[in-house]
């Protein structure tokens, strides 16, 4: 069984269903990318690992979220609380959300270690300054007693990452780590949070709208559109043979190196808003391949290959 | 087309100003440092850098928005600081600019018709409200969306179609040069493939010259016919095509930071931990030599100039060169 497994996941805020049915596994030493348009719900699903759905008045309506072999829904709140911070960890896309301004971010990090481990305040500190290290903080021990706004986004988002390793968790559930920073800044903190997978046998669950991240970074993908998933397999794959209209489209949304101008084209129209979600597919609006089937049942998510695919005509079924 | 340049840059400087205050020591700051550029008329010339590097000054001072602290811009040959306002906003009417968010710069109350619509207005040009209403109609129409549109509140639209919205503004009064300041930053990848290929379709329907800002290296390769390199307020690298070999190693280290979308090619990025220096305290020579891994002793002495070439470069070791030489 894998660290995290999730089950027929959907979510519920009001009298709208957001995310529907997601399935979802990742492992110690694995990076597992949830990727999707703004509006798939892949945000929503992050708060639901982390259990902090209440906070925007959504629940869980249905499905499990088993992590190291205990599931999550059916267990009193305080117990997601306590595996917060400490085995499962969050790392979001803006690190001033994660942030004090008026505190050091050596003691921000100082506090999740005396928190979650325990450590007097010499230990906490010592431990700080090696995860400081391991981020490739130049000056550690100066950095440590700086304020967040004297340090560069790149740097504050180092720092958010390492709070959240400072609890040595088991998972990370990183939201858009990288988009609000530099190009050359970016590459450097996703093959940092590679690295980590790597080194420290941690899970990561990364959560992108950029294809190009999950081709550099994720082991396993899982595509969604408008709250269901729309593919899901081994990145060689999803890239190599993408079975969904969808996740071929979404491929060819990035210009690759020598495409001819005028050969872009985008997915035409828009994610539908969750409060028109039609009964049928969901990508068919939008769909080059749409038939009469697709306007009128939802497909299932069926198996091809090492993948799993929800689609009427998939690409390549025979290939 | 022609490479006669619509937009000139002669040894632009532009300084800002920190501080001074009761207590705070005045700190200058210089976006952008001795620049010289020619933007040619009919073709899509991108700018790329990071954050700081003084592409959205350069924007800002290509429309005559901020004036120079030295040097001079040219619009057709005319100095943009030289002008009378009268003849500023007459010119102003050919050199129009799209933003990243174009909301940012029009009342949110107003229906998406009269934000078309306010630039007609503001160059005092009168029409009757059926002309008017057409106009509308057919700019709504050129930039994909329905003329129905034009009665929509802006918190209706979605991202791509608010930046639909901004293009049909900045076309509204016929400009010959446009300036895209990151016109796809904040939109989904899909929504930015669309606008993108939308640009290109208004460019040579309307003959535009387009001066595109941008981030995104891989974007800026496809998009543009010439690609101008920044780096903290400086031009490091003018690409003379988007296909030309590499010459300066920030442009390199740019290019090997795009994340390929192909997991069969995985990049080994380097582990380097450098970031972009303050643009307060300039290094005395090469603003990049701090971060660059070829960087020797006079490229933290002497700063590099733009070599005259056909593909310009200001570097004391272009890549070209140290490639030669191994």
């Amino acid at each position: 069984m894998a660290l995290l497994e999730v089950e027929g996941l959907t979510i519920g805020i009001g009298r709208f269903t957001p995310v529907e049915g997601v399935d979802l596994a990742v492992d110690r030493g694995e990076v597992l990318g949830l990727v999707g348009e703004s509006g798939s719900g892949k945000s929503l699903t992050a708060m639901a690992l982390m259990g902090l759905l209440p906070l925007i008045r959504g629940e869980v309506r249905s499905g499990s979220i088993v992590f190291d072999g205990v599931d999550l829904t059916d267990r009193p709140p305080d117990l997601h609380r306590r595996l917060r911070g400490r085995r499962i960890a969050l790392v979001t896309q803006n690190p001033m959300t994660s942030l004090d301004p008026i505190r050091t971010v050596g003691a921000q990090i100082d506090e999740v270690s005396r928190l979650h481990r325990g450590l007097d305040a010499r230990s906490a500190r010592a431990r700080s300054l090696a995860l400081m290290d391991e981020m490739r903080i130049p000056r550690a021990s100066a950095v440590h007693g700086q304020y967040p706004h004297q340090l560069s986004g790149g740097m504050k988002q180092r720092i958010v990452i390492a709070m959240a390793l400072a609890g040595d968790p088991d998972l990370v559930v990183a939201d858009e780590p990288t988009t609000a920073l530099d190009v050359t800044v970016q590459a450097q903190i996703v093959r940092l949070m590679v690295d980590l997978v790597r080194d420290r046998g941690l899970a990561l669950v990364l959560i992108t709208h950029d294809m190009g991240v999950v081709a550099q970074a994720c082991d396993r993908v899982v595509v969604l559109y408008a709250g269901r998933i729309a593919e899901t397999g081994p990145v060689e794959t999803i890239f190599a043979a993408p079975h969904h209209p969808y996740t071929r489209a979404l491929i060819g949304c990035i210009p690759t190196e020598g495409q001819r101008r005028g050969t872009l084209i985008g997915i035409p129209g828009q994610v539908p808003s969750l409060v028109d979600y039609p009964d049928h597919c969901r990508f068919a609006p939008r769909c080059a391949a749409a038939s009469a089937t697709c306007t009128s049942a939802a497909p299932a998510l069926d198996a091809i290959g090492a993948s799993r695919v929800a689609c009427f005509h998939p690409l390549g079924r025979d290939a | 087309m022609s490479d006669r340049p619509i937009l000139r840059f002669e040894s632009v400087v532009r300084d800002f100003s920190s501080g001074g205050g009761w207590f705070g020591e005045r700190r200058v700051l210089r976006a952008v440092n001795a620049v010289d550029l020619k933007v040619p008329a009919g073709r899509v010339t991108g700018v790329v850098g990071e954050s700081g590097c003084g592409k959205s000054t350069l924007a800002r001072l290509a429309l005559g928005l901020i004036r120079p602290s030295a040097g001079r811009v040219l619009f057709e040959g005319e100095d943009l600081a030289a002008q009378s306002r009268g003849r500023m906003r007459r010119l102003r009417a050919r050199m129009q600019m799209v933003f990243q968010d174009p909301y940012s710069s029009i009342d949110p109350r107003w229906a998406v018709g009269d934000a078309i619509a306010e630039p007609f207005q503001v160059q005092g040009i009168r029409m009757s409200r059926a002309e008017r209403a057409a106009r509308i109609a057919d700019l709504l129409a050129m930039v994909g969306l329905d003329p129905s549109q034009a009665a929509s509140l802006p918190h209706h639209l979605s991202g791509g179609q608010k930046q639909r919205v901004g293009i049909a503004r900045a076309l509204a009064l016929e400009p010959s040069l446009v300036v895209l300041d990151e016109p796809t930053a904040s939109l989904d990848v899909s929504i930015q493939a669309q606008i993108i290929a939308l640009l290109e379709g208004l460019k040579a329907r309307l003959d535009l010259t387009y001066l595109f800002i941008s981030h995104d290296l891989g974007l800026v390769r496809y998009f543009c016919d010439r690609i101008v390199v920044m780096y903290l307020g400086s031009v490091v690298e003018i690409l003379p095509s988007p296909d030309a070999e590499i010459r300066h190693p920030y442009t390199r280290a740019l290019m090997d930071s795009a994340f390929v979308p192909d997991p069969t090619r995985r990049q080994r990025l380097t582990r380097a931990t450098g970031e972009i220096s303050s643009a307060f305290d300039l290094p005395p020579g090469c603003a990049y030599a701090p971060r660059c891994p070829h960087a020797v002793q006079r490229c933290r002495i002497e700063r590099p100039r733009l070599d005259p070439s056909t593909h310009p470069v200001a570097c004391h070791l272009p890549l070209d060169r140290a490639g030669a030489r191994s």
